[in-house]
């Protein structure tokens, strides 16, 4: 639906508008997925919503156009999930990946609702698939999207159309202004004019800030610039940044990314997921210095690949190299970008560019301390180093078998867990107390729930659930108080 | 085939072999995760295997103006396409039916021009349909015309299923690949859902609808023909034939099928987006379908128009028109049929079916 606005500012917002007089009841800040899930509940419930979504169409949906699945409950097989998936065992998982950082209620109210969000989707026009080849461990847990989170986020847009939705590109909203806890307007840029629209309540969607380097070099220091980021360029925390100043309660802190090793070579943002490196357990991993500094084999790679942008992102200029010989080359998923092969390690290093003496000693030291043994790619084998600092506990096969492969690893930057502490209900609170009007939902209150670590297909999860109950809760609002 | 046109699909393959998510959609998708890297017959088999249902692309978070710049539909057919005319003999002929759509226009006007100049000289038989033209003559002038370009075509087809290094054909494959292209079942979006063409991102049956009119209305004009070829030789039984007689039947509801289908293949092609078919095919096709549609329509019409004047024009318009398609069938986009079919056979080799 295509909406003409007034072109105002702040000041001249009532005069234009009006004393009580509202552009749209719902005004939603973002474009990702937990931001058109409110849209839809909230258009559904009989409000005007408009979104302002900041990338262009090309590029709408955030990081969800990232995602391939979502995780969910369900007491017996339904659809593309197989067996069942209880509230416990869920609960257990979120857990162990969150060492406990957590909040019960929210954790669980999250995991309950999971499961009537399956038909909810259905019924909005995704559509799942069957777990994708090489993620046979999630087909119990998560359902996969036909055609990943941008063909999810193309049905969500096609849904909102049919409710009248007015839906702005290119949107980039300046300002939230947020007085004694009640919302009154959003000061947004369109197409470089700015306007000024009143709303009855707002959704803050708008996700993490993890693509703003000077934030996350406030919290990293300089490393964090040769961090890459996984997803959208345009989650730069502004609306996140504003309102916490405004004296929104905050959750998290920003020393905290979901940081993952990535292809070296990847574009510095919106690589997604085809510039993962799932070599890691067969290889031996090197910084500049041709030193090794971790475990590769400490456990299965879904287990272990979300340490690894921590550890790297630690190394001398954010750079690490894994290098396999060929009797590993088809153990893994493709790369997009393909290896550095030699025939020599000498070559190796000095493709790579790491000093040859140290690498070569390093793989010498290496080899030798591998033992004879049975190699299980799929399970923990047992197949470790003796006498080998840090040791490999797990596939220690000599490197030695040319041609060799290298890989360049530097850690990708896929969320961030500081935002909005929410109520069970989604709302904002200020100082301890509920909002009147303001809500949130997605990345930009997952800290709520996830603490740390992550679990694959949760932030999906917590991002649909709060997304629903965030655009009932002002749907509601708006409806009644119109 | 040409060395850029390859590495283009190649270099997009990786991409999305590294990714997968569209694995739900089709036989293709579902084939490339067999690869770690993608040589030019793999790449020459999944481009005939796509069916270019367009939902890869509006899935896809790496298309332009993303750096990846992914377009599978497009690098695929653009594969395609070169595959059809690499493999069949005579690739000439090809590039002239590609070049434009004008070309089929200008056969079917000259074909029809020499009937006409046939139908003038005297060897003519007065008292049945073929008062016309006589039987023999159209047998003598068709027989070739059916014959070689299926000649050809078979030629094309071998050498293809050398470069897929295909395998003898069983018959639990043939059966599997044969319920494949009935269904149009790459063309169902994987979840029944359709696929993308004239909705942009929506999913939608529309296409799959008009090709299976167009397919089943040829396959059912051509089992008319077949039909009334066994009544004549066969069975002494000489055409007109009334409509209650299985000529008739047949080749009225087929004929009906081919217009309505092709007629909407057309309506959905110009709302198609053009970026993501093979570069420069956009008018060949519409000369492909609107011959069909062409011949299709003029054989209803002779059939309305009975014994008028009018007929005559209208069974030498129409039997050229069957002349041209029969003689463009290896160089035409008829050919996607018989490839797809191949490759969906492969297909089933390679699944150990």
């Amino acid at each position: 639906m295509k909406v003409e606005l007034p072109e105002i500012t702040p000041d001249t917002a009532l005069i234009a508008v009006g004393e009580g007089q509202f552009d749209f009841d719902v005004i939603v800040v973002g474009g990702g997925n937990a931001a058109l899930c409110a849209a839809i509940r909230a258009a559904e419930a009989g409000a005007s919503v408009a979104i302002f979504e900041r990338a262009p169409k090309e590029y709408r949906g955030g990081n969800s156009r990232h995602t391939r699945n979502f995780r969910c409950m369900h007491g017996s097989p339904k659809g593309v999930l197989t067996d069942s998936y209880s509230e416990d065992e869920f609960y257990e998982d979120l857990l162990k990946v969150t060492k406990g950082n957590t909040d019960e209620e929210l954790a669980r109210l999250t995991i309950r609702e999971s499961e009537a969000c399956y038909e909810w989707m259905l019924e909005q026009g995704c559509y799942f698939q069957e777990s994708l080849s090489g993620t046979l461990s999630l087909s119990r847990t998560n359902a996969f999207f036909l055609g990943g989170g941008k063909a999810l986020v193309n049905a969500y847009y096609n849904r909102l159309e049919s409710l009248g939705v007015a839906v702005f590109y290119q949107a980039t909203v300046l300002d939230v202004v947020i007085r004694d806890r009640e919302f009154d307007g959003v000061l947004v840029d369109l197409d470089g004019t700015q306007k000024y629209i009143r709303g009855r309540c707002v959704i803050l969607a708008s996700g993490g800030f993890e693509a703003d380097k000077d934030w996350l070099a406030s919290a990293w220091g300089d490393a964090a610039r040769n961090f890459l980021i996984r997803g959208t360029p345009y989650n730069t925390g502004e609306i996140l940044k504003g309102v916490l100043a405004g004296g929104a309660d905050q959750v998290g802190d920003p020393t905290q990314c979901h940081a993952v090793a990535i292809d070296g070579r990847a574009p510095e943002y919106d690589g997604g997921i085809v510039t993962r490196v799932d070599c890691v357990p067969f290889s031996i991993v090197v910084n500049e210095e041709g030193r090794r500094f971790y475990d590769e084999g400490e456990d299965v790679w879904p287990k272990r690949y979300a340490i690894w942008g921590r550890l790297v992102a630690k190394q001398p200029n954010q750079v690490a190299y894994a290098i396999i010989d060929s009797k590993s080359k088809d153990l893994f998923m493709p790369t997009v970008f393909s290896a550095t092969v030699t025939e020599s390690l000498d070559d190796m290093a000095q493709q790579l560019g790491l000093p040859e003496d140290e690498f070569l000693a390093t793989v010498q030291n290496f080899n030798a301390a591998c033992q004879d043994g049975d190699f299980f790619p799929t399970e923990l084998d047992g197949l470790r180093t003796i006498g080998l600092t840090p040791q490999k506990t797990n596939w220690a096969r000599p490197i030695d078998t040319p041609p060799f492969y290298g890989y360049e690893l530097r850690p990708g930057v896929t969320f961030t867990y500081l935002g909005f502490r929410v109520g069970h209900d989604a709302k904002v609170s200020f100082g301890g107390v509920p909002s009147k009007n303001v809500w949130a939902a997605g990345e930009i209150m997952a800290g709520s729930i996830l603490g740390e670590g992550y679990l694959a297909g949760f932030g999906m999860t917590i991002g649909t659930v709060f997304g629903r109950l965030a655009g009932e809760g002002a749907g509601g609002y708006a409806t009644t108080s119109a | 085939m040409q060395q850029p046109v390859l590495d283009e699909a190649k270099r997009q393959l990786a991409v999305c072999n590294a990714c997968r998510y569209c694995e739900g959609f089709c036989a293709a998708f579902k084939a490339m995760t067999r690869y770690r890297a993608f040589d030019t017959e793999t790449v020459v088999h999944m481009s005939n295997l796509c069916h270019n249902c367009q939902a890869c692309y509006h899935s896809c978070q790496f298309t332009a103006p993303h750096e990846f710049d992914l377009n599978l539909p497009r690098a695929l057919a653009a594969v395609r396409v070169e595959s059809w005319e690499s493999h069949v003999p005579f690739p000439r002929a090809s590039k002239l039916f590609q070049s434009s759509p004008l070309v089929s226009l200008i056969a079917v006007l000259v074909v029809s021009a020499l009937f006409w100049l046939i139908a003038e000289v005297p060897w003519i038989s007065s008292d049945t349909f073929y008062d016309l033209i006589a039987h023999d003559t159209l047998v003598l002038i068709f027989s070739p015309v059916f014959v070689v370009p299926l000649l050809i075509l078979f030629v094309g087809l071998l050498r293809y299923w050398r470069t897929v290094n295909g395998e003898s054909i069983t018959w639990s494959q043939l059966r599997e690949s044969l319920r494949s292209a009935a269904t149009l079942k790459n063309l169902d979006g994987g979840a029944g859902q359709g696929c993308n063409y004239e909705k942009e991102d929506r999913y939608s049956q529309a296409r799959r609808w008009a090709h299976h009119a167009t397919m089943y209305g040829f396959l059912l004009c051509f089992a008319a023909t077949s039909v009334a070829t066994v009544m004549h030789y066969g069975l002494d039984l000489v055409a007109p034939y009334p409509f209650l007689s299985l000529p008739k039947l047949l080749g009225v509801s087929g004929g009906l099928l081919l217009t309505v289908g092709t007629s909407k293949l057309i309506y959905l092609k110009t709302k198609a987006n053009v970026l993501l078919e093979a570069p420069g095919r956009r008018g060949s096709d519409y000369g492909f379908i609107t011959l069909l549609w062409f011949v299709s329509t003029t054989g209803l019409l002779l059939y309305w128009l009975g014994g008028t004047q009018l007929s005559s024009s209208m069974l030498i318009l129409h039997l050229a028109g069957i002349a041209c398609l029969f003689i463009s069938i290896p160089f035409s986009k008829m050919v996607h049929g018989f490839f797809r079919m191949a490759a969906l056979i492969r297909e089933a080799q390679l699944r150990g079916v």
